[in-house]
């Protein structure tokens, strides 16, 4: 058995709950076990700073792009991150060209979100001069091949391709009030924390199983994403409705999100090890 | 002329002897609701916390497009309007949200192939406004007449630099807060059925905010059940 079989099964969700009784998937997979993850750094040479994740078969590379901006007047210390998700009709049949569908949207929604919340990059490292020049990294996620768990996938790629930007030094000249770029002096960003999501889907309002795939995510009830840091610290809790879930499920969802955590961390950090030894 | 039903119900829950962990600070705004006010939508409702208004209109089973029938369940859409500018990307991920909390609950396989459509207008924004609006869905789904398995509401607590616990949150107390999160609970076993979090924090003050949300949806659960008493016993 292929781990992505593509067919019509005439009953999916009853095939479904003849593995989920063994306590295993289709894929082969245990309940509480991810897909292989896979990171490439690096690999856009015209981006500041990229990524590759592939989870399974669910592919995302972000690239991020840094730009000078004025910043706005109520803030002008601070620079600007400003992420968006692109699920092109490359990645699934469903999507189709024109704006950005729904699932777009709410993803780029929920990528600034988590930006936002767990402060990965202060705003105020991204200002150079206050109130007239600082930093906009515009990070672009495409998705090139959607087999579920999209969430988990964007959130790494975005933290990996951050991990890897870096920015030339700018000083502003005083008499001719010019930024001077210095593109052989560049340095990494500050990344203060790693916030990593961690998926479940929720079968018949009881079991819980993590990294869905496409047709997991669509025989569903319900999911839920957890984003942590390496501090045990929530940056989300995000439930998109679905059958309700006690407290003590939450428990268990919050002690493998901690495991996943410190497992992508170790992931990451041997991939930026043997990129700088290059 | 049709004599339209109008029902107003005001309780007025106070602080002290709320059901919370945490002292005073932890009660819930002042609420009311009012049904069938609008002559148009299937269902309305409008729906104040504090001053806090989201006006509900749901217009359905209806008719849906070939594109968007599901063959053995009633579609159910979601539209939220912002009180002011065009609906944006924040908008369309807090529609998602209240739509698989109506989806969660509501029995659309009594409805194959229709559609279920929830228009919510804010009117005016003063904090907790995703709980607003779900409280309000909620009264419009029941207005209407759409079969449920279970009621649901929205409850909203903040998290200050301290560690302490608001529930119900003003604009002003959402901004100061550390975290702020916000819950819809099911009406049945008080389930978590959506979540949603803005901020910092850790997983036992996760557990205690759930706590406290659940004990102030029994609050809002009471309220449900004595405003549609009172509608209905006037007929």
């Amino acid at each position: 058995p292929s781990a992505g079989v593509k067919g019509i099964t005439v009953e999916p969700l009853e095939y479904y709950r003849r593995f989920l009784k063994e306590n295993c998937r289709p894929d082969g997979r245990e309940l509480g076990e991810f897909r292989t993850t896979t990171v490439n750094i690096g690999s856009i040479s015209t981006a500041d700073g990229s990524a590759l994740v592939k989870l399974g078969n669910t592919t995302v590379i972000c690239g991020v792009k840094a730009e000078f901006a004025t910043p706005s007047t109520d803030a002008p210390a601070k620079g600007y991150i400003v992420p968006n998700v692109d699920l092109p009709p490359l990645c699934s049949s469903r999507f189709r060209t024109g704006p950005p569908g729904e699932e777009a949207q709410v993803t780029s929604q929920f990528i600034a979100d988590v930006i936002e919340n767990s402060q990965i990059i202060k705003k105020e490292d991204l200002c150079i001069s206050p109130g007239k020049l600082a930093w906009v990294l515009y990070c672009d996620l495409i998705c090139l091949d959607y087999d579920g768990n999209i969430l988990d996938a964007c959130t790494f790629a975005l933290l990996a391709a951050l991990k890897n930007v870096q920015l030339p030094e700018v000083t502003i000249n005083e008499e001719t009030a010019l930024a001077e770029v210095n593109l052989k002096k560049k340095s990494y960003l500050n990344i203060r924390t790693n916030p990593v999501a961690t998926s479940f889907a929720v079968f018949d309002d009881t079991l819980l199983i993590v990294d869905p795939t496409g047709e997991e995510e669509h025989l569903a009830t319900g999911t839920l994403t957890v984003v942590m840091n390496e501090h045990g610290k929530l940056c989300c809790l995000h439930k998109p409705g679905g059958s309700g879930l006690t407290g003590a499920k939450l428990q268990d969802c919050m002690s493998r999100a901690v495991t996943r955590q410190k497992e992508v961390k170790k992931l990451m950090d041997e991939v930026i090890k043997s990129m700088n030894q290059k | 002329m049709e004599v339209v039903m109008r029902a107003d119900a005001k309780v007025r829950v106070e602080s002290g002897t709320e059901s919370s962990p945490r002292g005073p600070g932890c009660s819930l705004r002042h609420f009311a609701c009012e049904q069938n006010l609008l002559s148009r939508p299937d269902g309305s409702a409008s729906f104040l916390q504090g001053d806090t208004s989201v006006l509900a209109g749901v217009y359905g089973p209806a008719e849906v497009k070939v594109s968007k029938e599901i063959f053995n369940k009633a579609t159910l859409e979601v539209i939220l309007r912002p009180k002011i500018g065009l609906p944006g990307v924040a908008e369309k991920s807090q529609e998602r949200l209240i739509r698989n909390t109506c989806e969660a609950v509501v029995l659309g396989a009594l409805h194959p192939r229709t559609s279920i459509t929830v228009v919510l207008q804010v009117v005016s924004d003063a904090g907790s406004l995703l709980a607003c609006c779900l409280n309000a869905a909620c009264m419009a789904l029941v207005d209407a007449g759409v079969p449920m398995r279970a009621l649901f509401c929205g409850v909203t607590c903040a998290l200050d630099s301290d560690g302490n616990l608001l529930l119900d949150p003003t604009a002003k107390q959402e901004k100061k807060a550390r975290a702020v999160l916000t819950f819809a609970l099911d009406s049945v076993e008080q389930k978590l059925l959506m979540s949603t979090t803005k901020g910092l924090y850790s997983d036992a003050e996760l557990q205690q905010c759930l706590a406290a949300a659940q004990a102030a949806s029994q609050h809002i659960f009471r309220f449900y059940r004595e405003s549609l008493q009172r509608r209905y016993s006037k007929s």
